[in-house]
């Protein structure tokens, strides 16, 4: 499939688009960061594993399609592999160099990096896994 | 009847400027408008030829600057009918209503006191009024819209009570474009005896204002929105309610005189509610801007708005695809979504046609109570726009697909 597809295929069809009432989940509700998209995350960490991840909400095109992407990219993965994840592609969104070979279908995202006002769409749903794995670090600091 | 082939020619920004590559089509003047080269140039002349602080000096330069600062109330007050001492200089429109709702409502508003908004507000007349309500124990109300979002005098009629003390409300809304009957909403809150605040921040450059013949007790504007500079704006009040009302922030220029005792003498309506340097330069701009205005003409600047509107109007409901949000509107902005396509998508799309439009609510954030959606494209049209930019904005909505939306990225 072609980069534009791919795009296209996460917004109409978004993968783990489904959120969940379990209490081992925990949620970020992102909806301060601009006023137009609201999105919730939720992601299930256990002993340092993302082990299941979901989102749901309000949201355009690159929001929808890069937080389904991302689910796809840190599901089952550990906490320093989603952010070794992360790291890179936060770089590709800020138009620094990253590797590729990472990122897998989220580097159909790279051109946001040239349309500045998109980037906060390009990121919601990344921020909020980041917001989630900060809290399950500062639990499991706290035991 | 405007020519715009003329009046373009006064608008730098309107000199052949691209956007994504593309010959740029501004449309988004509810936001803010292009400044003529009157404005700039009046604005560049006190930086050039006269700049000094107003009211301290004795000396040549400074009395230019004065009486050109103060000469532009005079100015505004031709412009909205009332005298120069009812013009008070304020940050925009959204410090004037602060000014309404911090100095005169903390003062008069006591517990179970009424304040009447409508959902179609801006922020700016609805957050400062949510505050003063939380400290005076004053209750917020809002007027039933029609089912259009239309403020109409019998909504207002079906709310108000004795109880009622401000009724607020815009005299062109922002998202739905709709010109309120100030006139008869005025009379009513009076008949009860409350005050009139209208927030004029989309109707002063648009429409005629006559505060007289409104008889409206304050009207809060900002100079950008009417071809003048940003950071700079009024707010009207009746002489008899400023006299009364004291000030919410203090400094230099707002008083005569001040002892080691507390006693503090302030001045008179409006210079009490100018404290600190103004912005001189943006209050020159503003005279700059509201000359222009006039001189171009509110009854030609409404009617080729709505000329422009009925035509585009037209034009997109042939396309099938989009859908209008306000398609009796009354002025140049039209709110509209391309259907199953998210705003935002939609109008970075039509950016990257160069056609700068605005997606989002708008700060008007109780709105999709009334309209049913959270998110709207709204397209602004003004004197200076032209049949082209129409047709170029049909265009870019006809071509507004979501591989479209998305293709902008590749
Ligand atoms: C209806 C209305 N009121 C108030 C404002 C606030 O104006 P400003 O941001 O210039 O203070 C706006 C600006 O968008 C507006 O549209």
């Amino acid at each position: 499939m072609i980069l534009r597809e791919i795009l296209l295929d996460h917004y109409e069809y978004p993968h783990n688009h489904k959120l969940t009432d379990s209490p081992d989940f925990r949620e970020a509700h992102m909806a301060s960061e601009s006023c137009i998209d609201d999105i919730r995350v939720q992601a299930k960490i256990e002993d340092g594993v993302i082990e299941d991840i979901r989102f749901d909400g309000r949201a355009c095109t690159i929001s929808t399609a890069s937080t389904s992407m991302m689910t796809d990219l840190v599901k089952g993965k550990t906490i320093e592999q989603a952010k070794e994840i992360m790291d890179n592609y936060f770089a590709m969104i800020d138009g620094r160099e990253f590797d590729e070979t990472i990122l897998d279908e989220a580097i159909a995202l790279q051109g946001v990096s040239k349309q500045a006002n998109r980037i906060k769409c390009a990121t919601i749903g990344w921020h909020g896994l980041e917001k989630l794995i900060a809290e399950s670090e500062e639990d499991n600091d706290g035991k | 009847m405007i020519n715009t082939e003329i009046i373009r020619k006064d608008f730098p920004m309107l000199d052949n400027k691209k956007m994504a590559g593309k010959p740029l089509v501004y449309l988004d003047n509810s936001a803010t408008t292009f400044k003529p080269n009157r404005v700039i140039d009046a604005i560049n002349d006190f930086y050039h030829n006269y700049t000094s602080n107003i009211h301290r000096g004795e000396y040549e330069l400074s009395q230019k600057a004065d009486n050109a600062y103060d000469s532009v109330r005079g100015i505004v007050g031709r412009l909205i009918n009332c005298s120069e001492k009812e013009v008070i200089f304020t940050s925009g429109a959204t410090n004037s209503l602060n000014i309404v709702a911090y100095s005169y409502g903390l003062q008069n508003l006591k517990e179970g006191d009424e304040i009447l908004l409508t959902l179609a507000e801006h922020a700016s007349n609805v957050l400062p009024w949510f505050d003063v309500a939380k400290r005076t124990g004053a209750v917020i109300n809002y007027i039933p819209l029609d089912e259009e979002g239309r403020l109409t005098p019998e909504g207002l009629k079906s709310v108000i009570s004795e109880k009622t003390k401000i009724v607020a409300f815009a005299s062109v809304t922002n998202v739905l474009g709709f010109i309120a009957d100030v006139k008869e909403l005025c009379r009513i809150a009076h008949q009860y005896g409350a005050i009139a605040v209208v927030d004029g921040a989309q109707s002063t450059a648009h429409i005629k204002t006559d505060v007289k013949d409104w008889d409206c007790d304050f009207l809060a504007f900002s100079a950008h929105k009417m071809c003048g500079p940003s950071g700079v704006g009024v707010l009207y009040g009746k002489k008899e309610i400023l006299d009364a009302m004291v000030p919410f922030t203090y400094g230099g220029g707002s008083n005569a005189r001040f002892e080691a005792d507390g006693t503090v003498i302030l001045k008179d309506a409006p210079e009490k509610f100018e404290s600190g340097t103004p912005d001189m330069e943006g209050v020159i701009g503003l005279g700059a801007a509201v000359k222009y205005i006039s001189s171009v003409g509110l009854d030609n600047i409404y009617e080729h708005e709505k000329q422009l509107r009925d035509y585009v109007v037209r034009k997109i409901k042939e396309l099938g695809n989009v859908e209008i949000y306000n398609e009796h509107g009354d002025t140049g902005i039209i709110a509209l979504n391309v259907k199953d396509i998210f705003a935002q998508d939609a109008a970075s799309y039509i950016g990257s046609q160069g056609i700068a439009v605005r997606s989002g609510n708008h700060c008007a954030k109780m709105l999709h109570n009334v309209i049913g959606v959270t998110e709207t494209i709204r397209a602004s049209f003004y004197f200076y726009n032209t049949y082209e930019d129409a047709d170029r904005l049909v265009e870019a909505l006809k071509n507004c697909t979501i591989e479209n939306c998305i293709g902008i990225f590749f």
